[in-house]
């Protein structure tokens, strides 16, 4: 026995060898899929820590009656109007009397934000009682120093290498020293639209951009899409018709989403002549997007609900619509709202039809309905990519981590719904 | 009105609910037609736009051109008016990214299926599957943004630490993003082909004595090749049909070449490029993005068309 078995034996160990390292592939091609997401999502959510706080220079601000409102009078438009850079201006000179030439003087206000005169406008128009007065006021700094403080701007590196000078730097210094330098919370990034300056850029338009869109989407594709699928599964016979109309739906999931955003150029804007850039049309190419997906998920839930319902029904006297549509679609409704939640969730993350339809706009308003110009989460994630700023790297970060937020919450809502309506028959 | 008096069946609101019925009908039908006009709408509005555009550019140079330099000509007698509009190389840069891409996602999207399928028990699989879905959920201006943040950067200063030359966007950097993308798409439809394979073939293969790494290798994988087949095609389709990640990490220059370490562009990133910004919707450089459209549309629906026809004509009828 032993003598016959021997001779396989080394054999044996190879294939053994062999099993083992078969089997490690499968654990390491996992890993590796599984690691690059770790990786990525660890890099992207690292990055995006920095923009969820700003950094702000505390000021004395002599609200010069002056330069304000000389006439005295307070009047609401000429306090509006005032020049309140000139203060901020004014201010600085004062915190580095020795700055001189016109060169050093422009780096010196390049410290502060743009926004800073409008901080100032907002404060005097809520209390005109500050004319006049000396206040220390709290303004953003710009996205440089902002950078530098964040630590990703290294100083040891050579001056013409860093985007400040040793100049800038040293009053920054100076400003740490006096602790008139802090990092607060940056809710701006939630309640602003886009701005060309990185350290004033939010989200909100965005925000309110995809969710229009989504809204449109919704709208449309929702309803035409359990419609359709109610047709094919409850009514339509079996015929060319309807195998046709079962290809094409198959084969619509399949195409690239960027044709369907020039379907949208092409038909809606230049053939219907709707406005560009709008939530509306997004909205529309989106819904077509996304009605295969809610046919073939709401079919699959129709086919769930038993034979049983549906005899029932009829043998009781139901017409055929009165059994589809009051026993039948409310059974599988549930399923259908969660392959609408996951079709949606594809189409909240896709950009490149939205860049087809206009909708790459800078936008910093908040679009208020869906006839006015937006942009959407993913396509400003893409807008503020291409941006050259060191600033922007962290905002696009963190709108990804917002966006990734939103997927992640709209698929659990799918799992919950799938998980309470879930009904075995 | 007595109840005897009353008819037994009210035909008055048999009539109105047959009316009503039909309505629905109409509705319904209307419904899912509206699948039907998307595709019809498609391919209506590329064949018109690309029409417009081949009474402007010969379809041969077109399709066989060398030259991609999209262009409208602002004076008549500058040089260059023309612009040229030869789509070989951006068809080139496209295949050389999504071929990068499947090297990447073929090993590891079939090494994943046939792990979940052959080898993992319910509970890991019932954490792995779901955690590599999250891969094909993420945005793909997230992988963009990833690749040309992180992974060109790396590509760069290994290249330049081997002494090669790397361009700032690569498309081995684009490719290699592509490909983690693309790996749930095939690991999951493989996944399931591997799964329809029936256990009996797998126990006759155990009981001549072949190790389970022999019996997935000689048995399953012939016998799920076709499945298998047609789930590559279907992720080369959408490897080709992928935009944002090649428009943020991929360049724009139209370069005919093999290496990946070159910067090229694709159709997609020609089309973005082409149709954003402004724009005289009557100018060859407009319209061709419609006619690469068309392109793009049709090499995907053959992709698909044939993933479908393999499964349809080579799966192996078992039980």
């Amino acid at each position: 026995m032993t003598e016959i078995l021997q001779p396989s034996l080394p054999g044996l160990k190879r294939r053994h060898a062999a099993e083992r390292r078969f089997q490690l592939y499968g654990k390491l091609a996992i890993s590796l899929a599984l690691g690059f997401l770790v990786v990525m999502i660890g890099v992207i959510g690292a990055n995006s820590i920095g923009a969820f706080t700003q950094t702000q220079v505390a000021l004395s601000i002599r609200f010069d009656e002056r330069t304000i409102d000389p006439e005295g009078k307070r009047e609401p438009d000429a306090l509006a109007q005032a020049n309140y850079g000139a203060l901020v201006k004014a201010s600085l000179r004062n915190a580095f009397p020795g700055v001189k030439g016109r060169r050093d003087k422009r780096k010196l206000f390049g410290l502060v934000s743009s926004d800073a005169e409008f901080t100032l406008q907002k404060k005097v128009i809520a209390d005109p009682k500050l004319v006049g007065a000396i206040q220390k006021i709290w303004l953003v700094t710009s996205d440089d120093v902002d950078q530098l403080v964040k630590g990703n701007i290294d100083p040891s590196l050579p001056e013409t290498s860093r985007r400040l000078s040793d100049r800038e730097i040293g009053w920054i210094e100076q400003l740490r020293a006096r602790g008139d330098i802090k990092r607060v919370t940056n809710t701006s990034f939630f309640t602003s639209g886009d701005s060309r300056e990185p350290e004033l850029a939010g989200i909100l338009s965005a925000l309110v951009g995809s969710a229009l869109s989504l809204l449109v989407c919704f709208v449309l594709s929702f309803p035409i899409g359990i419609l359709a699928a109610v047709y094919l599964e409850e009514f339509a016979p079996r015929s060319v018709w309807s195998d046709i109309i079962e290809i094409n739906i198959n084969n619509l999931a399949a195409v690239p989403s960027i044709v369907f955003g020039l379907l949208g150029l092409a038909i809606f804007l230049n053939v219907f002549g709707l406005p560009r850039s709008t939530p509306l049309v997004g909205g529309m190419v989106l819904a077509l997007m996304t009605l295969p997906t809610i046919i073939i998920a709401s079919r699959a839930s129709l086919r769930a609900v038993p034979p049983s319902i549906r005899e029932a029904a009829l043998a009781l006297g139901a017409s055929k619509v009165q059994t589809t549509f009051h026993h039948v679609t409310p059974l599988a409704l549930p399923g259908m709202l969660t392959g609408a939640i996951v079709g949606m969730a594809r189409a909240l993350g896709d950009t490149a039809p939205l860049l087809m339809v206009g909708m790459v706009a800078f936008i910093v308003d908040v679009p208020k309905s869906i006839f006015e110009p937006a942009t959407a989460l993913p396509v400003q994630v893409f807008l503020w990519a291409d941006s050259p700023e060191r600033a922007f790297v962290e905002k696009t970060s963190a709108a990804i981590m917002v966006l990734l937020l939103f997927l992640v919450l709209m698929n659990l809502v799918a799992v919950v719904l799938r998980k309470k309506f879930e009904r075995r028959f | 009105m007595s109840i005897a008096e009353r008819p037994l069946i009210d035909v008055t609101s048999q009539r109105g609910s047959k009316l009503a019925g039909l309505a629905i009908r109409v509705l319904l039908i209307a419904c899912s037609l509206v699948a039907v006009a998307a595709t019809l709408g498609i391919i209506l509005s590329l064949a018109f736009e690309a029409i417009r555009f081949f009474e402007r550019v010969p379809v041969l140079d077109f399709l066989f051109g060398l030259e991609w330099s999209p262009q409208t000509a602002i004076r008549n007698d500058q040089v260059g008016a023309e612009g040229s509009f030869g789509a070989i190389p951006l068809v080139t840069g496209t295949l050389l990214i999504s071929a990068i891409a499947m090297t990447v996602a073929t090993p590891l999207g079939l090494a994943s299926a046939i792990y979940l399928a052959e080898y993992a028990g319910k509970k890991t699989r019932g954490l792995i599957k779901p955690a590599l879905e999250i891969l094909a959920g993420i945005p793909t201006v997230v992988y963009g943004f990833f690749a040309a943040l992180t992974i060109a950067p790396i590509i760069r200063l290994t290249g330049s630490e081997l002494g090669l030359e790397v361009a700032s966007e690569s498309a081995l950097a684009a490719g290699l993003a592509m490909g983690i993308m693309i790996v749930p798409l095939i690991s999951s439809l493989s996944d399931d082909v591997i799964n329809a394979v029936p256990q009996s073939l797998r126990d006759a293969s155990y009981g001549l004595g072949a190790t389970p790494s022999e019996t997935i290798r000689k048995v399953v994988l012939p016998a799920a090749l076709p499945g298998i087949a047609s789930s590559l095609l279907l992720a080369t389709s959408r490897a080709i049909g992928e935009t944002m990640i090649v428009v943020m990490a991929a360049g724009l220059a139209a370069n005919l070449t093999a290496n990946p370490l070159a910067a090229v562009t694709t159709i997609t990133v020609q089309i973005v490029a082409l149709l954003t910004g402004d724009q005289e919707f009557d100018s060859a450089k407009t319209l061709s993005a419609f006619a690469l459209g068309m392109l793009l549309f049709i090499l995907t629906l053959l992709l698909n068309v044939a993933a479908l026809h393999i499964v349809k004509h080579y799966r192996e009828q078992y039980d």
